[in-house]
């Protein structure tokens, strides 16, 4: 069983091979350029070190969302053309539960939150209990103030582990709201990694688990503004008046 | 391998999911568009992020369909093509992801294209004996650009839009009264029933640089007319307003190339982008050509909007010209004209 997965979700651009029991490679990158310029380059910068026979993978696994809409449909868009091209499966894994197998084994409730703007994170809850994997609430975007009630009300008797990149935007209001003890994952484990993403994504593929690449699309949890938009005018019966209000946004090429 | 060279192009830089495969430059052995307009259509106008999630969802589709479409399957594939720019940045990511995606797992070489020369080359298709040098009027949604094209991939920027583009215009004015979007063929089809002469609207002149446009006065001069009207209760006859605006804007392109054409002794005129699947200016552009002994060529409609045909083509002469993309090619959503 051999894999390549993505996760471009967030800063972190990372890609890996999995062959069974074995991580291949795995590169990952959190720097400024931009995952459409580093993703394949990398990709194929593993493939070549590990002599990787395309035509001898299984299936291609992807951080499926939620994240940056750009970065997640960099990563979609990449393994749609992967699974054409090859004619195998994509594997979608929900963003926070590949972030939450940073920390396969670990005692406690693992709390992965990532920075999703307009005072949100997209958070989901996980525990590892008996070397199963339980999804203790699922991915959602949720204010900050929320999930520490949250948290607060489950009370876990083992105490929480927080990562992801919402951890460097939020830790001062999290210490501050959430009264139960807590950690926060070291640099290592703290961002997304492929090889996460993979491990979780085999047992996905056990499960017959798997997507049509031309059915693969991201969740993204969140409408677009211009949805959001609409939806408040339609309740309200509000009419935009400036005709060009709109049109400044959206040049037609 | 048959001795021909077949190019698989995909393009996504704006509200159309389009692939296309042709041969040798030429020849288009399939040509599949999936059109967003009814979804953009609710909002007035293109939202980019509902264009982008809307691309994810059906490019493999659009892909695959122009891959059967031409009767053949990747491994006949030569090299694989793709917009990288100019456009909406979210939209061309996904365009060239995919297109990176595909060309690297097939192992075939990838070529970036750049939309606007797309639209140039739209016109080989159907008029294999236009060859450079030509004058070229570009005119779409995003750009009004009067150019002499030097050689395949040598352009030479006569005048350009320093405000609105001609089709951004068309949008804006056809959303003013009241026809909505797309306002190209929307005010194309009303103008047909209106008089172009109704009302007289201002050929603005760029001070400094003839060749050069500007449509937001004439854009501007809509407007007032129609405030006018309300304020001292005149009823506005839509369809001469429209057939009005749109002979300001015809009358001004039709001008401005004819003076191009004797000014630098070019016999040959072509004509591309959204804006020249317009009638009205077909018809115009064509009694121009005409009355000044010049060979008009313009593509058929469905080679003037967006599509990824004309992708292949110009991707074809990049290939001729040796150029081949790395995979860190990125989307350029400001991609000038003969920029590599």
């Amino acid at each position: 069983m051999k894999l390549i997965a993505l996760d471009s979700s967030g800063l972190t651009a990372s890609c890996a091979i999995l062959e069974d029991d074995i991580l291949r490679a795995e590169y990952t990158v959190d720097f400024k350029k931009t995952h459409s310029q580093t993703l394949l380059p990398m990709l194929d910068a593993l493939a070549s070190m590990t002599e990787l026979d395309l035509s001898t993978v299984d299936a291609i696994a992807v951080a499926a969302g939620p994240g940056s809409f750009t970065g997640l449909r960099i990563g979609s868009a990449t393994v749609k053309g992967l699974g054409l091209a090859l004619g195998k499966p994509v594997i979608e894994v929900p963003t926070l539960a590949g972030l939450a197998w940073n920390l396969w084994g670990a005692k406690g409730l693992i709390a992965p939150v990532m920075d999703a703007r307009r005072s949100q994170v997209y958070s989901g809850l996980y525990r590892f209990e008996n070397g199963s994997f339980v999804t203790v609430r699922d991915q959602a975007a949720v204010s900050v103030e929320d999930l520490a009630d949250e948290l607060n009300a489950m009370n876990p008797a083992d105490g929480i582990i927080f990562l992801g990149d919402g951890v460097q935007v939020y830790r001062e209001t999290l210490d501050r709201l959430v009264t139960v003890p807590h950690l926060y994952a070291p640099p290592h484990k703290a961002r997304q990694r492929a090889s996460s993403v993979g491990a979780l994504a085999r047992l996905f593929y056990e499960e017959g688990r798997v997507t049509d690449a031309d059915a693969h699309a991201p969740v993204y949890l969140r409408k677009s503004q211009a949805e959001r938009e609409r939806e408040q005018q339609l309740l309200t019966g509000e009419q935009a008046s400036d005709p060009f209000s709109r049109a400044a946004s959206a040049r037609r090429i | 391998m048959n001795g021909n060279t077949d190019i698989l192009a995909i393009e996504t830089s704006c509200d159309e999911t389009a692939a296309a495969v042709v041969r040798n430059g030429r020849q288009v052995l399939s040509n599949v568009i999936y059109t967003q307009i009814s979804m953009h259509t609710l909002y007035g106008g293109v939202v980019p992020e509902l264009a982008s999630r809307k691309h994810i969802e059906k490019i493999n589709a659009v892909i695959t369909g122009a891959l059967e479409e031409a009767h053949t399957t990747l491994a006949d594939i030569d090299a694989v093509a793709v917009t990288y720019g100019p456009g909406l940045v979210g939209a061309l990511l996904v365009g060239t992801a995919e297109a990176k995606a595909i060309a690297w797992a097939a192992g075939k070489p990838l070529i970036g294209v750049n939309h606007i020369e797309g639209h140039i080359s739209a016109n080989y298709i159907e008029h294999p004996e236009l060859k450079p040098p030509y004058l070229g009027l570009v005119v779409s949604g995003g750009h009004t650009h009067l150019i002499i094209v030097r050689d395949w991939a040598e352009f030479e920027i006569l005048g350009r839009t320093v405000d609105d583009a001609a089709g951004e215009a068309f949008d804006k004015v056809a959303r003013a009264i009241g026809l909505g979007y797309p306002g190209g063929p929307k005010i194309d089809a009303a103008a047909k029933e209106g008089n172009p002469l109704a009302v007289t609207f201002p050929r603005a002149r760029v001070h400094g640089s003839k060749y050069d446009f500007s449509f937001s006065g004439i854009k501007s001069a809509v407007l007032n007319y129609i405030n006018h009207a309300q304020m001292t209760g005149q009823a506005v006859n839509t369809a001469d307003l429209a057939a009005s605006f749109q002979k300001a804007v015809v009358d001004v392109l039709c001008e401005h190339t004819a003076e191009a054409a004797a000014e630098y002794g070019i016999r040959n005129i072509a004509m591309a982008g959204g804006v020249s699947a317009n009638s009205a200016l077909r018809a115009a552009m064509q009694r121009t050509c005409e009355t000044n002994g010049l060979n008009f060529y313009v593509p058929s409609p469905v080679y003037c909007t967006d599509n990824a045909a004309m992708i292949g083509v110009a991707a074809w002469h990049e290939m001729q010209s040796g150029r081949v993309s790395g995979w860190d090619l990125n989307a350029v959503p400001g991609l000038r004209l003969g920029e590599r």
